[in-house]
């Protein structure tokens, strides 16, 4: 199986997760200040700034580009609720 | 000071409104409404003074702009102020600076009274007003707006300064140069209800515009500085909010006054990280614990390390405290499967402060099932903050052994603070426990 890893520098921890992990699911789990609000692509609140490894994410859905535009999020941003990782290494920490 | 104003009878009651709509300056007039008799506010906020609800009428050689409206059960007086000095066919744009209900109540009749107006509001304001006009969203004219965007209303212009988080994501200012007005919705307001409506009319309001502060902004004070770095190079002869009076004796003192409240109460005495450890202990255990991450802690250099009792102290003066800390440690022990009820008095309290981004930590002893431990991290989460080690449990008293675990945690939790933790890799599989 491709490995894929993910890595928030905040908690300064990198997990090694399997490839379609969405970056909540470990955000939550190694305390990083990634946090949630609805889970549903919708409040913005896991806003999340991808330092390395942006290729490696899915791409982002209408509904993701939507809330990242009205978020006036940078191209570098990405919500943690909605993107996996779909192979090699990321970096990431709370936007 | 506009000289459109000084009809105002001086000595007003402080309950009783105004009659029909108040100029503010040449072109702009107040539409809002009073509310003497409002006791709570968004259930948070006392309002022993009651509250106003402003919003602004400018008045342009090509055009109307509304800026904000009012609760949705004042929403009668706000059109009847409006209805004497515009048509509705005359609105060519609604200004919502923040889609908070207490000033969108209005909105969705205007909106169908005057159905041309273009509805200009922040990008983050768009998830609101969809939910707040439903299926009239789709055919609404709505134009997303932030700082460098500006409109025309011919002699007279409104430009837009994006404040994000004064205090919801959607906040905004709008700025009318050609008078030097700056409208900022709940920035700079406070709940305060008097018929005169202006800083140097009312009764002393500066207890209430404190209150306002500490209650609404506060917790997102980082913000509110950086709202106040961008408006403040404007050249503003008055600061019109949505609540309580409008400032234009000393709009600058007002700034001034709001940037002292939002910089930390306690200056940090040092550069050093600054690591909080709070606990509560039923039989010592909890204590012991917390000593030895104290102790463990210490042995960081660069980091100032307190130890707190929180059984019988008041937590008021801890906020200030906790709000200048880089870092937070609780203990708790468990009891009846959750954490104490100091503990959580605690916890509750951290709402009105910043915590975005802090360290947290929880410990614990236990007898039985050591919920509270778990629970703790799971508010400090809540609550935005970072938690780069996992809670430490002991069932009973802690061994040796276990008391320098705790003392290596303290290491860990300090290290974190101080950049020096040594990175981790690990499983996923390894997670699945937490």
């Amino acid at each position: 199986m491709e490995k894929a890893t993910l890595t928030f520098t905040d908690v300064a921890i990198t997990v090694n997760v399997p490839p379609g992990t969405r970056i909540i699911e470990m955000s939550e789990k190694v305390g990083s200040g990634i946090t949630y609000g609805c889970r549903e692509g919708e409040c913005g609140t896991c806003l999340t700034h991808v330092l390395e490894g942006a290729e490696n994410l899915s791409e982002p859905s209408a509904l993701e580009m939507r809330v990242l535009s009205e978020n006036l999020a940078g191209s570098d941003d990405r919500l943690a609720c909605q993107c996996r990782i779909l192979g090699g290494n990321v970096k990431v920490r709370p936007g | 000071m506009p000289s459109e104003a000084l009809h105002l009878r001086p000595a007003a009651p402080r309950t009783t409104g105004p009659e029909g709509a108040v100029p503010v300056a040449h072109g702009v007039h107040w539409i809002g409404a009073l509310d003497p008799g409002l006791r709570s506010f968004d259930v948070i906020l006392k309002t022993a003074n009651g509250t106003t609800y402003n919003s602004y009428l400018v008045r342009g050689t090509e055009g109307v702009a509304v800026i904000d409206t009012v609760k949705a059960e004042f929403a009668p007086a706000f059109f009847e102020r409006l209805e004497a000095v515009a048509r509705y066919d005359e609105i060519r744009y609604i200004v919502l600076n923040h889609l908070e209900p207490d000033h969108t109540g209005a909105v969705p009749e205007l909106i169908r009274r005057a159905p041309q107006a273009e509805i200009l509001l922040s990008p983050r304001g768009l998830p609101m007003l969809r939910a707040l006009l439903g299926e009239a969203f789709a055919t609404a004219q709505v134009k997303p707006v932030t700082t460098g965007h500006a409109v025309s209303l011919g002699n007279r212009s409104l430009a837009f300064f994006n404040t994000p988080y004064v205090h919801w994501p959607d906040t905004q200012c709008t700025w009318l140069p050609e008078e030097r007005v700056l409208f900022t919705c709940d920035l700079f307001g406070s709940h305060f209800c008097d018929g005169r409506l202006f800083e140097d009319r009312v009764d002393d309001f500066r207890h209430a515009f404190d209150n306002y502060f500490d209650r609404i902004m506060r917790p997102f004070r980082s913000f509110v500085i950086s709202a106040l770095d961008l408006i403040e190079p404007l050249d503003f002869a008055m600061i019109a909010p949505a609540h309580g009076p409008i400032l234009r004796a000393a709009p600058r003192d007002w700034l001034a006054r709001t940037r002292a409240l939002a910089t930390p109460r306690t200056k940090a005495e040092t550069a050093e990280k600054v690591l909080l450890i709070f606990y509560v202990s039923a039989y010592g255990a909890t204590a012991q614990l917390a000593q030895a991450i104290h102790d463990g802690a210490e042995e960081e250099e660069g980091v100032r390390v307190s130890l707190f009792d929180l059984e019988g102290a008041d937590i008021g003066p801890f906020l200030d405290l906790i709000e200048e800390a880089d870092g937070l440690a609780i203990g708790t022990p468990t009891i009846n499967g959750d954490a104490v009820r100091t503990v959580w008095d605690l916890l509750a309290r951290l709402v009105d402060i910043e915590t975005r981004g802090k360290m947290g930590a929880a410990f614990g002893s236990y007898g039985w099932s050591g919920e509270a431990v778990r629970l703790v991290e799971t508010r400090l989460q809540g609550l935005k903050m970072r938690l780069p080690e996992p809670g430490l449990r002991v069932k009973l008293h802690p061994s040796d052994e276990e008391l320098e675990e705790g003392r290596a945690f303290g290491r860990r939790l300090a290290q974190q603070l101080t950049g020096r933790a040594p990175p981790r890799e690990i499983d996923f599989a390894e997670l699945a426990a937490r």
